[in-house]
């Protein structure tokens, strides 16, 4: 029903675009509670188990997206001593963590172009759109600032743009959309991967080959491929060799789409055109009390490793 | 028993054969080889094939699976690949492609589709996953530096040597 609630919401209270396109898929499907994502998109399956931190993908990343100079070279690897974020000059990072084996494990976070994105359903001006090679991407023309989808995305990816004051943006990895996918080539950070921890294909290729590695490994990897179900499905999945909460995976995500629980937010998204600065204030507050939750949570989980 | 006779001499030959080929064959195997097909970034490995054969012990399939050599012994390749023989070609480019992941080629295996090979991992992984995992398990290098060389290239890429940030960033918000 909640999903229902926010389909006439957006239908109502913004007209058409990629949101109610998306949306209206999921009615044709018929008893599908779920989209469950575009038959052939394209996804990439990242097993955690071969990566071995060289931050080649970041460096990739980096020069493919014109993004600004980093702090410190990509060869350097002090920055595994922090947990590191997207942000607007990173659309991807690598971190460290050290795990119940005997060797530490390294993760590459970038967004995970979700089949039914939370960014996307939370943005009252569509300025996101679901791509049919599994792409979310972004409009920052349209974009108001409102940073609802910072706070609607499970996995913390959109990150704002403080450094152009007058059109202020959302910046995220958009699966090298422009440049590579809709030409049906990888992702730059695929591309430049030493040892392929990251595979580019179709999603529901990706999702046997995922399987399959597992049941011809079984000693070595866990029993779960982590994006084949978590909120609904994302495009990027991934394979570990030690469960997932102890390399920063949020694993009470639960499998249905976001959308259901940003309910709250969307409620309050009208009002937006009437006391604008207000609400500005509120979104802070919201985002803020997000950090800081996960802050806290962070600092237990550290406190008990 | 003519045919029990042809028969054995068929075995004994085939057994004289493994006998032979297996040292022969790493011995007739390069001594030293140019990985230069990926050089962009970093410059060509010149790989000491001679060396590595002694470290794998003469045998092939350390590195070959069922191409070469000694007999297959990774079970993914075992269940098929038991009594393959050499195959026409054994360089790691025969088998492992450098565009794994353009279109083109995944199409391909879309259209030939076997759970065995769809997986099969491109030629810059094949090199990395069995070079690194050995050198890992044997206290080689594994630095990426240890085995080639970073090119100007390379070096812009990384922003790093003459490339690297000038007086740092910090001043930059992490943008959340
Ligand atoms: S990971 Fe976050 S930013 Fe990426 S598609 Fe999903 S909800 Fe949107
Ligand atoms: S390029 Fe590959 S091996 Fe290197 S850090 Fe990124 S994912 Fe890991």
């Amino acid at each position: 029903m909640k999903v229902f609630n926010r389909r006439n919401f957006l239908k109502g209270g913004v007209a058409g675009g990629a949101a109610a396109t998306l949306l209206s898929k999921s009615k044709d499907a018929g008893a599908a509670k779920s989209f469950g994502g575009y038959p052939n998109s394209m996804g990439v399956l990242v097993d955690l188990t071969r990566c071995v931190g060289c931050r080649s993908c970041e460096a990739a990343c980096n020069k493919e997206q014109g993004l600004p100079a980093p702090d410190l070279p990509f060869d350097d690897t002090s920055v595994f001593e922090e947990k590191r974020r997207t942000s607007e000059g990173a659309y991807t990072v690598v971190n460290k963590y050290d795990t119940s084996k005997d060797h530490p494990l390294f993760r590459k976070i970038q967004c995970n172009h979700c089949n039914e994105p939370a960014c996307l359903t939370s943005c009252f001006v569509n300025a996101y759109k679901k791509t049919p090679e599994g792409a979310v991407t972004y409009d920052p023309t349209v974009c108001v600032g409102c940073r609802t989808c910072m706070v609607a995305c499970p996995f913390y990816v959109p990150a704002y743009s403080y450094s152009s004051v007058i059109n202020p943006v959302v910046k995220k990895c958009v699966f090298c959309y422009d440049t590579r996918l809709k030409f049906g080539r990888p992702p730059a950070c695929v591309e430049s991967c030493p040892k392929e921890v990251l595979s580019f294909g179709k999603r529901k290729d990706l999702i046997k080959i995922a399987h399959q590695r597992i049941r011809s490994k079984p000693d070595l990897y866990v029993n779960h491929v982590y994006g084949e179900k978590e909120v609904g499905g994302t495009s990027w999945m991934y394979l570990s060799s030690v469960p997932f909460d102890e390399v920063g995976f949020d694993t009470h995500l639960g499998n249905q789409p976001i959308i259901s629980y940003v309910k709250e937010f969307l409620t309050i998204v009208p009002m937006v055109l009437t006391i604008w600065p207000a609400l500005f204030a509120g979104f802070h507050l919201l985002a803020n009390r997000k950090d800081s939750k996960k802050n806290e949570k962070q600092s237990i989980t550290n406190g008990e490793g | 028993m003519i045919q029990k006779n042809k028969y054995l001499i068929g075995v004994i030959a085939l057994l004289a054969l493994a006998l032979f080929t297996v040292p022969c064959l790493a011995m007739e195997g390069p001594d030293s080889i140019e990985l230069d097909s990926l050089a962009e970034l970093y410059e060509p490995v010149q790989f000491d094939h001679i060396m590595h054969v002694e470290a794998a012990g003469d045998d092939c399939s350390v590195c070959h699976h069922h191409t070469t050599g000694t007999p297959v012994q990774d079970e993914n390749c075992i269940g098929c690949h038991a009594n393959s023989g050499e195959a026409d070609e054994v360089a790691c480019s025969a088998c492992h492609p450098a565009n794994r992941f353009q279109a083109d080629y995944l199409n391909k295996i879309d259209e030939n589709y076997r759970l065995n090979h769809v997986d099969k991992v491109g030629l810059k992984a094949a090199y990395h996953i069995k070079c690194m995992g050995c050198h890992e398990e044997n206290d080689a290098p594994t630095g990426c530096q240890d085995c080639h060389t970073r090119t100007e290239a390379g070096d812009k890429m990384f922003r790093s040597g003459k490339y690297a940030p000038k007086g740092g960033n910090k001043s930059r918000k992490s943008g959340h």
